[in-house]
């Protein structure tokens, strides 16, 4: 049996959203814009989705969009930000996701942003002082991800959303990697914007959505009246009412869950830290999701860790891979100070509800050896 | 005998085949592909690397990708760019088998637990009691032994050639059979990193603070007959880009990098009757103390000539040629062979003209070229 510790990367589908899934490939054909009885049928799942969306992350259901992808979602935001007119100045950090720097690289490159990325430290984590001395009387948004995927650090967004709210500049919150793993409200956040997506919490692929508060959204995917105009294109009705059902589950086990990944986790880094030499862990310790470990396996290539590990049955990752597999350190590990020969040599383990104590003591008692057969390669 | 074999997939038909014929006679097989330079290049690139994993869901085999690019660049293609600035004509390709496919790739399938590597090179290995000696392809237009000259007999000892029996033709039979996806894919000609031949433009990106100006071109007697753009665009027999006016037919004969000098002669002053080698190794244990008799090959598409190779303290020799050879490069390999058997090799570091030997030898030279 494999072991997955990849969790940060994507999750299995429950069995319950399969469910939920499969009845709408089944037996509800319908496009939820038509009005007859099965258009009416779908539209009414599709709304059941939103308030369940709405439900966990305290948001109104109108305030739920739904997308293609978290992706999706933080293009549309970018976009929107620095077209409503405020200024064309971006504030974000030097550790986002793809997904808000590949967007935010493009805008700038065609002139329309001026970009500054605020440093995190050691730990990863930025300070707010660091966001105020940024902002400008033309920072059109303050862009920023709620917990990081490759380290789990988790960042004080309120207290950066504070700082906005002195200027006036709303805050873009890429909440995928933290929705389902941690309790989130978009009121305490302070969010105008906030991003998940599905597949990051036992939801399918390609539902991702976008909570717009306040002002009017101006759809990214121009093409039909769906989603009150704020996105066009045909719902995807069995990705969305996956989404929603995975939401319900969220919010019903949120606190079991994260109680049993915790301690898995913990687990997880004490066995490490015990039985295997020059090991780090990456990230600050205290404010991190529950399921996330970074370690720093010190003289050891992370992806030729990885293949081993994934020969072993173990599944985990090594920073980030392009779409080939080839794996270029860290950039992430690199903007909290890490040299690039460090950042290669690590690891995330990510745990997920349906790990068990068994599985990591396995782990636990495997590393000693493999690490040690990656550290005999030269470089 | 099953074995746990990592074979190196270049996202070619050749390591296709390869990796597939190992996974036919029973081999666990892991899949890899060395991301060595970068999306520009054609050869090892990520589109290759996309096609190499096609063939590996096709044949059910574990794959990876290996990010060597920085390795790479520090260990091939800047010193490749250095060869070129110091007057020499290098290929990179040996260095590249030697310490990518085999060095790198033999130690990650430790790692993998695996105990060997294997290519889609066009090269056999035999296997006696004497250990593994490396021999020529059969497939004698595909043959790439030359470029595997400096491999050790420890490595070879590790190394599996499935292609060595085949001939092309063959190898895309196998892959068509199989409908493997990289069956029709075009053969690759040139250096895998310099896609349209292009070397000059190459060196420049690499070293655009070392590119040397404008500089002479002279005869042997050191009369100018014209000027040149920087000897990187010069190797050693060339005779386009030399624009001389009139008279016989001139080819580069040496290039002075010292002097960003670009030294022309005729067509004997081309000729090479000795050579001095250097970083020669050998293909079994020990090395040999005395002179030897072989077939030396000096560069790639180039047949071999005989000659008495003469070790000449620790990792150098001298090679005497028994006829003079055309336009032998400084930088190139000699690669030293019995029959098809490798026996070694190393890089031409330096060579004796049959007019240094005097006008007699010359006057021979003259003749033999004629022949």
């Amino acid at each position: 049996m494999r072991i997955y510790l990849d969790h940060n990367a994507t999750t299995p589908v429950r069995d319950e959203v399969v469910d939920a899934m499969l009845d709408v490939l089944r037996h509800h054909h319908g496009n939820p814009s038509s009005t007859h009885a099965e258009g009416s049928a779908a539209r009414r799942l599709l709304e059941q989705a939103r308030e369940q969306v709405a439900q966990l992350l305290g948001a109104a259901p109108d305030e739920v969009i739904f997308t293609g992808s978290a992706t999706e979602s933080n293009n549309t935001v970018l976009a929107m930000a620095v077209s409503e007119g405020r200024g064309q100045h971006v504030v974000t950090t030097t550790v986002e996701h793809p997904s808000v720097e590949e967007p935010l690289a493009v805008l700038s490159r065609a002139g329309e942003v001026e970009v500054t990325r605020v440093p995190v430290d050691a730990d990863g984590r930025v300070d707010p002082e660091s966001v105020r001395a940024a902002l400008r009387d033309d920072t059109a948004v303050v862009s920023i991800l709620l917990a990081n995927n490759e380290t789990g650090v988790v960042q004080d967004v309120a207290a950066i959303a504070a700082v906005a709210a002195e200027r006036d500049v709303p805050l873009h919150v890429d909440a995928t990697q933290a929705v389902g793993k941690i309790p989130i409200d978009v009121n305490a956040l302070g969010a105008r914007w906030l991003v998940g997506s599905a597949h990051k919490f036992n939801g399918p692929k390609g539902a991702g959505f976008l909570v717009a508060r306040g002002a009017p959204v101006h759809p990214y995917l121009h093409g039909g009246p769906q989603e009150k105009r704020r996105r066009g294109g045909t719902e995807n009705l069995a990705g969305i009412v996956g989404l929603g059902a995975a939401c319900a589950l969220a919010e019903a086990e949120l606190d079991a869950r994260t109680e049993h990944v915790r301690a898995l986790r913990d687990r997880l880094w004490e066995g490490i830290r015990k039985s295997v030499p020059d090991v780090v862990r990456n990230g600050d310790p205290e404010h991190v999701l529950p399921n996330s470990l970074n370690v720093a396996f010190e003289d050891t290539a992370g992806e030729i860790l990885l293949e081993v590990l994934d020969g072993e049955g173990v599944a985990v990752s090594a920073g980030a891979a392009c779409h080939s597999g080839s794996i270029d350190p860290s950039h992430v590990l690199t903007a909290m100070g890490r040299t690039p020969e460090q950042a290669r040599g690590c690891l995330r383990f990510s745990v997920g509800p349906g790990n068990t104590a068994d599985e990591i003591e396995r782990v636990v008692a495997m590393l000693p050896e493999l690490v040690a057969r990656v550290r005999a390669v030269p470089r | 005998m099953s074995q746990r074999i990592v074979v190196g997939m270049s996202g070619g038909v050749d390591s296709s085949v390869a990796a597939a014929m190992l996974k036919e006679a029973g081999h666990e097989v892991i899949g890899m592909t060395m991301h060595l330079a970068g999306s520009n290049s054609r050869c090892c690139s990520l589109d290759d690397a996309d096609d190499a994993r096609r063939v590996a869901d096709k044949l059910g085999i574990r794959f990876y990708v290996g990010n060597y690019k920085d390795q790479f660049r520090e260990e091939v293609t800047l010193p490749f760019a250095d060869a070129y600035l110091a007057g020499r004509t290098p290929i990179p390709c040996v260095t590249c088998n030697k310490r990518f496919k085999f060095d790198h790739l033999l130690q990650r399938a430790r790692a993998l637990g695996a105990d060997a590597v294997a290519t889609g090179h066009y090269a056999r290995l035999g296997r006696g009691g004497e250990g593994p000696s490396l021999h020529r392809g059969r497939d004698r237009s595909k043959d790439q032994s030359y470029f595997l000259f400096n491999l050790s007999a420890q490595q070879l000892a590790h190394i599996r050639f499935p292609l060595g029996e085949l001939t092309k033709q063959e190898v895309r039979d196998v892959a068509r059979g199989l409908g493997l996806a990289t069956a029709e894919k075009p053969e690759s000609q040139e250096i895998c990193f310099v896609p349209d031949g292009d070397y000059a433009r190459v060196v420049e990106q690499l070293r655009p603070e070392a590119i040397p100006g404008q500089g002479e071109i002279v005869d042997e007697a050191g009369r100018v007959l014209g000027q040149h753009g920087g000897i990187h665009h010069f190797t050693v027999g060339q005779r386009k880009g030399l624009a001389l006016s009139g008279g016989e037919k001139r080819y580069v004969v040496e290039l002075d990098a010292e002097r960003n000098r670009v030294i022309v002669g005729d067509e004997v002053a081309l000729g090479c009757s000795e050579a001095r080698v250097e970083a020669v190794s050998w293909t079994f244990d020990p090395g040999p103390q005395q002179s030897l008799r072989g077939s030396v090959q000096v560069r790639h598409q180039h047949g071999g000539v005989a000659a008495t190779i003469v070790p000449d303290g620790q990792r150098s020799a001298i090679v005497r040629f028994d006829e003079p050879v055309r336009a032998v490069a400084p930088g190139q390999a000699a690669v030293f062979f019995d029959g098809d058997r490798v026996l070694g090799g190393g890089w031409i570091a330096g060579r004796l003209r049959p007019s240094d030997s005097g006008q007699a030898g010359r006057e021979r030279a003259r003749s033999e070229l004629r022949t």
